[in-house]
């Protein structure tokens, strides 16, 4: 362990996140917007679950430096009259937790399918690839509407809403698994043949702990860089999915069913109820696609290839 | 050459036979063919004459591969809530969706060509870094919220531009086209920017990658060499080699384009086929969705299979060059 | 009267993210008009940065940083970008090593040879295609009107050479410098198109540096020899005298390695080690961990070309001994380490 953490502070990595300012500005907004999203119900100043905490006399009051505003509601108050802080906040946590855990999903799928192809081959592989082909074919927003289209019509929009987190969970990462499948089955197709794996199914090793305790580990970059873009999508995918109404509903309102909600309200001048979620949830994305970027570029050795 | 095209027309087919199955498994799971014709309010007794009649209690393989056939006619079962055939609906909805995806390729073209040769060849100007940390920030914003700002800012703030619908449209054979109007064109430039903001920072980061791998290659240092002036070889010998993988990528992302355009016709009420799913979508308009999906997959399995042809035809002269 | 080429202590850098690697050093040779050069190295020695250093073509990190280039004498690294632009194809021409890689794929051979004349005369587009379809009759490609027309993938690797070279020529330059222009072609056909180019050169009255890490072609076609080992001249003089009695250590080296020279069924001659990589040029002469024939001095000073029986050698050894080397029967395993000579800061373990 002390080895390990002594070898991270020597590593390259660390130092070139250390001479890079968009990296370490990047990584401390992402930072504290995943410990507020996770701390929600210590931080923010209300429960906007809490029917009994809403007034609907406090509707639509504009942010706090406005004329009308007042000062309980810092950045003013929705169409139910929650406070937008407080919602935003929940908002964020939904959306990391719905990020997060379809990337996770999309991860696992990704990872034993590209496995499983990488290492039998033939016509298993083919199979699959071609599956992960079509479905690469087509968009993957394109593939998570239509997910949720079906999964909505199926269980009707009521049970839908109810279910929304975890049906979104799979939605999106049943529409993006074929990235990582494809990314893990080349580096097993890539480490298959090298020595080190031949070694050790000499020894006997079995094919399964070959499988997992050697090629795994040497897909680690790969998946590393891919799940920070991931998670960029998936919280993206959440948030169109969700302002189009297949997502989480208004009652339990995640960044993107706020913009949808307050987006009827900006033609009466309402536009904190849009605007606001809308800036949260680009910083929320642009902290890790820019955290994405830099990873990308530190762990890209063909960078390297022109010194 | 041959073999490479009947091979790439027998995997569109597949792919489409697979979108059907997943289109006939919704149809038959999901949906209630026999409301789609009758509506609600029939005695059980009707129904079940009528499921019969429909060929509904057939076995599923017989009930895909009528599903199949009729498709192959043009028939894709009714539309519920506008009781009309599925596919004349979205016909009739087509040409809003196209003429949108027209003009925000047309902005594609214009706008990210000339930056993306720019910052390729410029790539420590300023200007070409400003572009580059703004295409982060660009694909950081979700197309609908963009829609929502230019929306906030044209139409309420600046009343300047339209903020919803068509406007007028003239029919040109059953073809119903907002180009020809003012009031048209007007309507037409808040949602073709917001579509072309989401995919603007990825063609330039792409045309610029192309370009910048191609100012590398040794035939761009020979062209130096040769004591070329610099405009020709940029605009000539590094151009002409960047558009063709260009092209081809043109051709998946315009395909990707309809995929935005159901959240761009959302925010603009826009009449089109994204905006007819969505609906059919709340109407729970089984029809209509698996009519969408498969029509929608169509259009990306033909244009997919002709970019890769086209691609593979152009081919040669580009492996020899010792690209990928 | 001028040289047709004097370099004068040229040093090329390399601005990297963690400080300048200097690529060649203190690096310098005269060419006259129609007399032909060998520039011989390992890969890594130089030679090719030296080859684009002449017409200013060094790409991106790197810059002239010391020395001059004398063209006919004229100092090519301080000409304006236009000047210099018009001396590179027309006066000055080069070949590059893979005829694969060096035609763009997209433009007919034609059009690759018009625009070279087009760049550099004031004629019109038919005559500079009857002067291409001249050039190509000369490097003997067969029914060239027809070749004009064809894009670079209709030909052959040993055909594109030969357009190459056609191109090369397109402007009747004083000068061509060909970077390794066989390397990359079928055994067979690199004597032809060395042939080729010897016979073109010799006809023109072209002076040719010849960039190649193959003393045998060298002794064929060159009659001057500069022998280049991490980014510097270890010695240089005429191509015979060199070929057959070298005096540096590592000249020495590099032609009992030939095969051919030797007896059939002994084995080949190696000279030990590898060249240090421009990251890790040891202190001294370069060559010293290498060398079998290492002294102190060797450690510590670098040494300077200095004349030696009709030619330049820098070796100390070769100087106090004067050409009689005794091995001194040390050779140090010097172990290259991974950090950078500018800022100590580890590269190599980067790569990853």
């Amino acid at each position: 362990m002390k080895a390990t953490w002594q070898r991270f502070k020597s590593s390259y990595l660390l130092y070139s996140f250390r001479r890079d300012k968009v990296a370490m500005a990047s990584f401390a907004v992402l930072v504290l917007l995943i410990l507020t999203g996770l701390a929600a119900p210590l931080v923010s100043p209300y429960n906007p679950y809490d029917p009994s905490s809403i007034d609907i006399m406090n509707s639509e009051l504009p942010p706090a430096w406005q004329d009308a505003g007042s000062r309980a509601f810092l950045l003013g108050t929705d169409v139910q009259g929650r406070d937008m802080v407080s919602t935003m906040i929940y908002g964020l946590r939904l959306s990391i937790l719905i990020g997060c855990g379809a990337v996770t999903l999309q991860a696992l799928i990704g990872i034993f399918i590209g496995l499983i192809a990488g290492y039998i081959g033939g016509k298993v592989d083919a199979l699959l690839m071609r599956l992960a082909d079509i479905q690469l074919s087509f968009p993957y927003l394109m593939v998570a509407i239509f997910i949720s289209a079906i999964f909505q019509v199926a269980f009707g929009i009521g049970r839908y809403a109810e279910l929304a987190v975890p049906l979104l969970i799979v939605i999106i990462g049943l529409s993006e698994w074929p990235v990582y499948a494809r990314t893990i089955r080349a580096s097993v197709i890539g480490e298959k043949n090298k020595e080190y794996v031949e070694a050790a199914r000499v020894i006997g090793l079995n094919r399964r702990l070959i499988m997992v305790r050697h090629i795994l580990p040497n897909t680690i970059t790969s998946v590393l860089v891919i799940s920070t873009i991931q998670v960029a999508n998936a919280v993206m995918s959440e948030a169109a999915l969700s302002f189009l109404g297949l997502g989480m509903p208004v009652t339990k309102p995640s960044l993107g069913s706020l913009i949808r909600s307050g987006f009827e309200y900006i033609f009466s001048g309402s536009w904190w109820i849009t605007i606001f979620p809308g800036i949260l949830l680009v910083i929320f994305v642009l902290v890790i696609n820019l955290l994405g970027d830099w990873l990308r570029d530190v762990l890209n050795p063909k960078l390297y290839k022109g010194a | 050459m041959f073999a490479f095209i009947v091979r790439r027309i027998g995997q569109a087919v597949l792919v489409m036979l697979v979108i059907s199955l997943v289109g006939f498994s919704i149809k038959n799971r999901i949906g209630d063919p026999v409301r789609d014709v009758v509506g609600e309010r029939v005695t059980p007794a009707e129904r079940a004459a009528l499921r019969q009649k429909l060929g509904l209690n057939d076995p599923f393989l017989v009930q895909y591969v009528r599903f199949v056939e009729n498709a192959l006619k043009g028939d894709l079962g009714l539309s519920f809530f506008y009781k009309k055939p599925a596919l004349k609906v979205i016909i009739s909805k087509a040409p809003a969706t196209l003429e949108l995806v027209f003009v925000t390729a047309l902005i594609l073209i214009v706008v990210s060509l000339p930056i993306g040769v720019f910052t390729a060849i410029r790539p420590r100007n300023w200007f070409s870094r400003f572009t580059m940390a703004f295409s982060t920030l660009g694909v950081s914003i979700p197309v609908f919220l963009t829609a929502i700002l230019l929306i906030y800012v044209f139409a309420v703030t600046l009343n300047w531009l339209p903020s919803y619908g068509r406007g007028l449209t003239v029919d040109i054979g059953g073809w119903q086209s907002g180009l020809l109007t003012l009031d048209g064109l007007k309507h037409l430039i808040l949602p073709s920017i917001s579509l072309a903001s989401i995919m603007l920072p990825l063609f330039i980061r792409l045309i610029r990658a192309e370009m910048m791998e191609i100012l590398e290659t040794e035939y761009i240092k020979f062209a130096w060499a040769k004591g070329l002036r610099r405009s020709r070889i940029w605009f000539l010998h590094a151009f002409k080699n960047t558009l063709l993988p260009v092209i081809t990528v043109f051709g998946v992302q315009i395909g990707i384009m309809f995929a935005f355009t159901i959240l761009t016709e959302t925010v603009f009420q826009w009449q089109g086929m994204g905006f007819m799913f969505l609906e059919a979508v709340e109407r729970s308009d089984t029809s209509l969705l698996v009519a969408y999906l498969v029509v929608v997959g169509v259009i990306f399995v033909v244009v997919n299979t002709l970019v890769d042809i086209i691609y593979g035809l152009v081919n040669p002269t580009v492996r020899v060059a010792g690209r990928k | 009267m001028h040289h047709l080429l004097e370099v004068q202590d040229l040093e090329v850098k390399f601005a990297l993210r963690f400080g300048e690697l200097t690529a060649i050093n203190g690096v310098g040779f005269t060419l006259e008009r129609g007399e032909r050069m060998g520039l011989v190295g390992e890969s890594g020695a130089g030679k090719s940065v030296t080859g684009f250093a002449i017409i200013n073509l060094i790409s991106k990190p790197g810059y002239i940083s010391r020395g001059r280039v004398l063209f006919e004498g004229r100092a090519l690294n301080q000409l304006s970008h236009e000047a210099m632009r018009d001396i590179r194809g027309n006066r000055i021409s080069m070949i590059f090593q893979d005829p694969m890689m060096t035609l763009n794929p997209v433009l007919t051979v034609g059009t690759q040879m018009v625009e070279t004349l087009l760049a550099h005369r004031r004629i019109s587009r038919q005559a500079a295609a009857k002067i291409a379809l001249d050039k190509l009759r000369m490097v003997q490609i067969p029914s060239p009107e027809k070749r004009l027309t064809q894009y670079p993938h209709e030909f052959s690797g040993g055909m594109r050479q030969r357009i190459v070279i056609a191109i090369a020529l397109v402007t009747d330059p004083a000068l061509i410098i060909a970077d390794e222009p066989t390397t990359a072609l079928d055994v067979t056909i690199q004597a032809e198109i060395m042939e080729l180019l010897l016979e073109l050169c010799q006809a023109q009255k072209t002076g040719l540096v010849l960039i190649t890490h193959d003393l045998a072609v060298v002794s064929q076609v060159t009659e001057k020899l500069a022998v280049m080992y991490a980014g510097s001249i270890v010695e240089k003089g005429a191509t015979d005298v060199i070929v057959n009695d070298p005096a540096h250590p590592y000249t020495q080296g590099l032609i009992r390695a030939l095969p051919g020279i030797i007896t059939p069924g002994s084995r080949l001659h190696q000279i030990p080690g590898v060249m240090p990589s421009l990251t890790s040029i040891p202190p001294g002469c370069p060559f010293h961990p290498r060398c079998p024939f290492c002294a102190a001095v060797c450690r510590t000073t670098p040494p300077h070309l200095a004349p030696v029986d009709s030619r330049q050698v820098a070796c100390h050894m070769v100087a106090t001994q004067n050409g009689r080397l005794e091995p001194t029967g040390i050779v140090e395993t010097w172990q290259p380490d991974t950090r950078m000579t500018a800022t100590g800061k580890a590269v190599e373990t980067h790569g990853r």
